[in-house]
């Protein structure tokens, strides 16, 4: 177990790393002279060389990698261009944010997709089967701001149960905070409800055609026990290792929900960067992203492992 | 209970049953149908454009801006007064351009890095593979964004290539485990214990025995595609004005939602009702083929 | 338990019929099948795929797919139809009175529960008492001879090997001490010598609980070791039926009779004596046949049996067969084929393949693994050497490095004296057409995309450099010699038999004159009558053009038929060599000796039983000295712990891997070994 763990680690810093000279080559070296792209083509060549020269981007690449990372390392995620102020304080308020809005989607995500995805499987080709599983992929596929504008239209604007913007007046209390956070995270849970729902179905159907649950029938062991005691308990272990890579997706659904509800994640901050070739505060950001969803899926297969026994216990140890 | 063994002719009269039983599978299954038809209409639509609109969807701007749905504009009209209903009929075209072009890209793109890194496995597969993982850790549409804005350009044309390239790895890693599965199986060792050299293992022998797998991924794809290019153009980072598109419409008007909530809510539909489509269209073939 | 009345039979099963609804076709798999289980009698049901005899067992359980039927007649066990039972009542009759066994033990126990709380839950749900359970689960391990149980109570399935989760979920299946215990091929997959304790633990048990036992193999020597009555089902209808000796040795359907005949057997071997066949196919399933069901492959089988269907005729003590001519069925006219005149082998001329000292180590999970240690033998143009071993003893290993599959890490291969490419992509054209390979699995070895013309075609472009025309011609002319239909090369694998396409895998294999061909395992996917015909085929083929065999194989039977040498490997050595008839009769090294008695024939008795103890050592650590000694029933004392011996010619031809003297060996194994027999 503890070989698996270290093997993990190991595995998860190399992807890492490789992940940084990704978006460093992406997000720095990509648009070619940062400058110009800045500054635009009207810009006299000196005021480019200027602004080249202000942020280090005329040096050569491997001294801009390094420092980029050297800095990250120690807390330094360089400097906005466009605001022109430090990015490790923008970064950290915009992931709260994010933090914020995420959990509350996955709080209610997760109970319902599972409890979906069970019925379905238990009921795998009869009716209530099919209407999960229809809306499901209907709810997953459609993109998140197309679910958000109908969202918006029918429960904020029609039926008026809940403020459409995420943003909660200056000064307001946890409550009408959480209320205004409400119907992006609906939208994000619509969107995941499928994806985990199928998944679970899958494994609970994989369970049930297993031996191990023809052993169990055969005891003569009731139908609730054998769900419980050995499908269930073989089928869930694959949607753990699911809601946990869904953890990182779900920041790439925030780009957009966030554009969409008017607030300052992590999602926005990625597209305002993007949006001003602000560079350096796009790169940061980026990684921390890339950097989430890697320590989601470690911790995802680091449970899968404690919770599988096939991993705990390897055979012959 | 283990197979039974069949007489030639019955083994011959099963194949056909089973390719019949697909066929009916597809045929009969309402979600594929339906999901055909809807798919086919918005095909039709794009084909057919500004002919059977009633009004110009770009050029014709009347007074009536905002104006909610009635007899004369069904859907009522936008914020410089076109036709809604018009706009939604032109709206499918670009996306339906978009999204095939670079679902193509990326399935040709990640079938040979599949097959390369699958069958040659070594040091080139573990360099490769890793690299797929770190791209993958990143959201389709933060890597896209990135990718648009380091560019500097935003087009349709980006779009096809960013997302085709995104696409590239995430096939490839299908294609490659299939590849992988594959490769063991004993009639590749056979070939090449006849000496086959490694171009006609992996083109003649493997490939045919994985397309199976790669048709029904691009098809998956090609949903996941409709979905990143209109997120990407509602963003701004995708198809751009003065397309009638689906996403650049929501875009447009979206600050006007209330009260103009005709402006977007349709187009969310058209785009809704396109996505779904081509899913349902996929989840059939894929039932299909895995029988 | 169950308080059921204790005469009568145990199981009765009567004009049963079930069927699969299989593309909106009910098809018929079961066809009014009768029979009785008597109280501890043991019971077989015998036949080859697709027969039925699974679906008769989940019939019985009441566990039949949800596609699958009884539509007509009853099951009686106990003397209460279970057919339809549900609910409660259903629950009832699985925890207290039937149980099953089947194959593959590991996908029988849950991954993610314990052992001890899988068997604890066996009790508890047959009633007894949560307290008691967990001391009667460790007392139902012990009495399935699991010496560790305590321990073992703890584990997870996957820590175990695959004799002791069988031995699990027997223990799981007593723990209701039902009145009927249904096994359905509890032993196929497991190692010869592994299977033989299973089989004798379960022997054991059904003695002193007096449980009725109904028996499912496809393997007649299992049947006939373990069963006092056994039915034979061909197609869905029993055909049939008697006590065990009787009916092997005085079979009365022409089905049984061919059967027994395609089974290598009683010394038979390649060069005097070829094996029949049973032609033609099994009927189509859901068929509906208004004769015979084995009329269109009997060669007795005249207009009255295609129109009418034979009685079960009662011949003598319960013997019954459902033929009209079941005393001409001993006389069974046999396939016609011509005697084969085999070439001899020149053991004095330089022989065609030699390996020395050859080894290959695996690193797994930072250990070295050693599966192959210093092989050395040689290989003449003509000859079959047999390869025999049970799981990680490096049989495959081997092959593969006489091939070039697999880099041996030391040692050398030649071919006619010059020294081969480890790696077969270095080897030239023309050492790659000698030495070619048929594998196990026909369905994997052909590629599943392409025609049959094009697999061959392409096979004699690259073997034999022949295209166009003349390849057409070989072609034709390959397709005959292997007996391919000429329909069967414009078809794609999945359209061919099990049979037909191992036909074409030995085509390709032949399409450049290779030199010698490595068997591995080519007919252990086929059924008995089908294994025959490939068998035949491989003798013929080997008549005409002197090819030589390495032919790996775990049924001794067919090694003994087609072998002229046999070699035997354990945990990566060879630990004896000689001519086949040397290394069956003896004196034998103590684990070909072992091997032979674990295999149940139909001939049954003969051999002592020699038990082995434990389970077969992991590659990864295996035992000092001699890597038999933990094992071996005929130790002789701290030399065999510290020592291993070499690999010694002890006489002509044939070599020894132990301590013990050959004179000793021909003595000890004259007489059984006293002390561990019949404990």
């Amino acid at each position: 177990m503890l070989r698996y763990v270290l093997k993990r680690l190991a595995l998860a810093l190399v992807t890492l790393v490789l992940l940084s000279v990704v978006v460093f080559a992406t997000a720095q070296l990509l648009p070619g002279d940062v400058g110009r792209k800045v500054l635009g083509p009207f810009a006299t060549q000196e005021a480019v060389d200027a602004l080249n020269r202000e942020i280090g981007a005329d040096r050569p690449v491997a001294v801009q990698y390094l420092d980029w990372v050297g800095g990250i390392l120690h807390g330094d995620f360089g400097d906005s261009l466009a605001l022109r102020v430090p990015a490790g304080p923008l970064l950290w308020d915009a992931f709260v944010n994010s933090v914020k809005l995420a959990a509350l989607a996955f709080l209610i995500v997760v109970p319902l997709a599972i409890l979906g995805g069970v019925v379905a499987g238990l009921f795998a080709g009869r009716l209530p089967d099919r209407a999960i599983t229809l809306t499901g992929i209907s709810l997953t596929v459609v993109p998140e701001f197309v679910t958000g504008i109908v969202l918006i239209i029918v429960v904020g604007l029609w039926l008026g149960w809940l403020p459409i913007t995420a943003e909660a007046p200056e000064g307001a209390g946890v409550l009408v905070q959480l209320e205004h956070l409400v119907l992006p995270a609906l939208v994000l849970a619509l969107v995941l409800f499928g994806y985990i729902a199928r998944i679970t179905r899958a494994g609970v159907v994989e369970a049930l055609e297993a031996d191990y649950t023809r052993t169990a029938y055969l005891k003569g062991l009731g139908t609730w026990t054998v769900i419980r005691r050995h499908v269930l308990r073989n089928a869930l272990l694959p949607t753990i290792a699911v809601v946990a890579t869904q953890l990182g997706y779900l920041f790439g659904g925030l780009v957009v929900i966030e554009t969409l509800f008017n607030y300052q994640g992590m999602g926005r901050l990625v597209f305002n960067a993007a949006d001003q070739k602000d560079y350096p505060l796009l790169a940061s950001g980026v990684l921390l992203i890339g950097a989430v969803y890697l320590a989601a899926t470690l911790a995802a297969d680091l449970l899968y492992a404690a919770l599988n026994p096939r991993i705990r216990y390897r055979a012959g140890e | 209970m283990s197979v039974a063994p069949l007489s030639p002719a019955e083994l011959h009269a099963e194949a056909r049953a089973a390719r019949a039983e697909r066929r009916r599978l597809l045929l009969r299954s309402p979600g594929v149908l339906i999901g055909a038809a809807v798919l086919l209409f918005w095909i039709a639509c794009a084909l057919l454009g500004d002919r059977i609109t009633p009004y110009d969807p770009i050029f014709d701007q009347s007074e009536d801006v905002f104006a909610s749905p009635s007899a004369e504009h069904w859907l009522g009209t936008d914020r410089l007064g076109r036709d809604v209903f018009s706009r939604v009929l032109a709206g499918s075209r670009d996306i339906l351009l978009v999204a095939p072009a670079a679902t193509l890209l990326g399935t040709a793109l990640g079938t040979a890095l599949g097959l390369l890194t699958g069958y040659l496995r070594g040091i080139v597969d573990d360099v490769l593979s890793r690299l797929i993982d770190a791209v993958l850790s990143l959201p389709l549409i933060v890597i896209a964004v990135t990718a648009i804005a380091a560019l500097g350009t935003r087009s349709a044309t980006t779009v096809v290539i960013v997302i085709g390239a995104v696409f590239a790895p995430i096939i490839a890693r299908t294609v490659r485990a299939a590849v992988l599965a594959e490769r063991e199986l004993e009639y590749v060792r056979a070939a090449r214990l006849r000496g086959e050299r490694a171009p006609y293992v992996m083109f003649v022998e493997i490939l045919p025995n994985v397309m199976p797998v790669i048709i029904v991924e691009a098809t998956v794809r090609l949903g996941y595609a409709v979905f990143a290019v209109a997120s990407l153009t509602f963003i701004g980072f995708g198809i751009q004005l003065p397309s009638p598109d689906w996403a650049v419409q929501i875009a447009d008007n979206y600050q006007f939602v209330d009260p103009a909530w005709w402006t977007v809510l349709f187009p969310a539909a058209a785009i809704a009702s396109l996505v779904i489509a081509v899913n349902l269209v996929s989840e059939g073939l894929q039932q299909a083929y895995e029988r | 338990m169950s308080g059921a009345p204790a005469t009568g039979p145990a199981l009765e099963v009567r004009d049963l019929d079930v069927a699969y609804r299989v593309r909106g076709r009910w098809r018929r798999v079961l066809r009014g099948v009768s029979f009785q289980i008597g109280r501890g009698e043991s019971y077989g049901l015998v036949g080859e795929s697709g027969c039925g005899k699974s679906t008769a067992a989940l019939a019985i359980a009441q566990y039949l797919p949800r596609n699958g039927r009884v539509r007509g007649g009853d099951i009686l066990v106990d003397g209460r139809s279970v057919v339809g039972l549900r609910g409660q009542e259903l629950r009832r009759y699985r925890a207290q009175t039937v149980s099953m066994v089947y194959q593959n033990p590991g996908a029988a126990l849950n991954p993610s529960l314990r052992v001890g709380d899988q068997v604890v839950e066996a009790f508890t749900a047959s009633g007894v008492r949560a307290d008691e359970a967990s001391a009667r689960a460790r007392a139902a391990l012990e009495r399935v001879q699991i010496a560790d149980a305590e321990s073992v109570l703890r584990r997870y399935p996957h820590q175990l090997s695959g004799g002791m989760q069988q031995r699990v979920v027997i223990a799981m299946a007593l723990a209701k001490d039902p009145s009927l215990l249904v096994l359905d091929e509890p032993t196929t997959g497991l190692d010869a010598t592994v299977e033989a304790e299973v089989l004798d633990l379960v022997a054991q048990l059904q003695r002193e609980l007096r449980t009725s036992v109904l028996f499912i193999s496809h393997n007649l020597g299992v049947i006939a070791k373990m069963c006092s009555r056994v039915g034979v089902l061909y197609a869905g209808r029993l055909v049939e039926e008697g006590p065990v000796e009787t009916v092997l040795r005085d079979p009365r359907h022409p089905y049984t009779v061919g059967l027994l005949r395609c089974i290598p057997r009683g010394g038979v071997r390649k060069d005097h004596g070829r094996l029949d066949t049973i032609p033609g196919f099994l009927p189509p399933l859901g068929a509906e046949l208004r004769g015979c069901v084995f009329a269109d492959r009997c060669p007795l089988a005249d207009a009255r049996c295609t129109a009418e269907e034979p009685p079960l005729v009662p011949l003598a003590e319960g013997h019954t067969s459902r033929c009209w001519y079941h005393e001409r069925a001993a006389a069974l006219p046999r396939e016609e084929a011509p005697d084969l005149e085999l070439p001899p082998i020149d053991r004095e001329a330089p022989p065609l393949l030699r390996f020395r000292d050859l080894g290959k180590v695996f690193r797994e999970r930072g250990h070295d693994v050693y599966a192959l240690l210093g092989a050395e033998g040689a290989i003449w143009p003509g000859e079959t050497l047999g390869l025999v071993g049970e799981s990680g003893s490096g049989k495959t290993t081997l092959a593969n490095a006489l091939l070039g599959i697999v880099e041996p890490t030391e040692g050398t291969v030649e071919l006619d004296g010059r020294p081969l490419a480890p790696r077969f992509q270095k080897r030239t054209p023309e050492q790659l057409r000698a030495l070619q390979i048929v594998f196990q699995n026909p369905d994997s070895a052909l590629n599943r995309r392409h025609s049959v013309r094009r697999i061959l075609l392409r096979a004699l472009r690259k073997l034999a450099g022949l295209a166009g025309g003349p390849a057409e011609g070989r072609l034709r002319e390959l397709a005959l010699r292997v007996r391919l239909p000429e329909r069967a090369l414009t078809q794609k694998p999945v359209q061919l038999s099990g049979g037909l396409k191992q036909r074409v895998a030995i085509a390709r294999a032949f399409a450049g004159e290779p030199r010698l061909v490595v068997c591995d395992e080519p007919t252990s996917a086929l059924d008995v009558s089908v294994q025959a015909a490939i068998l035949n085929l491989l003798v013929e083929l080997q008549a005409e053009k002197r090819v030589a065999y390495l032919f790996i194989s775990h049924d001794l039977g067919v090694v003994r038929y087609i072998s002229d040498r046999i070699a035997v490997l354990y945990l990566g050595r060879l630990q004896e060599v000689g001519p086949a008839e040397v290394v069956f009769e003896g004196p034998h090294h103590p684990y070909t000796e072992a091997l032979l008695s674990a295999v149940p024939t139909v001939d049954g008795g003969g051999r002592e039983r020699i038990k082995l103890e434990g389970e077969i050592p992991s590659a990864a650590a295996p035992p000092s000295g001699c890597v038999f000694h933990t094992r071996c029933p005929r130790k002789l004392g701290r030399v065999c712990e510290l020592e291993e011996p070499p690999l010694r010619e002890v006489e002509p031809g044939h070599l020894l891997r132990c301590h013990i003297p050959i004179e000793e060996l021909r003595r000890l194994q004259a007489k059984p070994p006293a002390e561990r027999v019949g404990a």
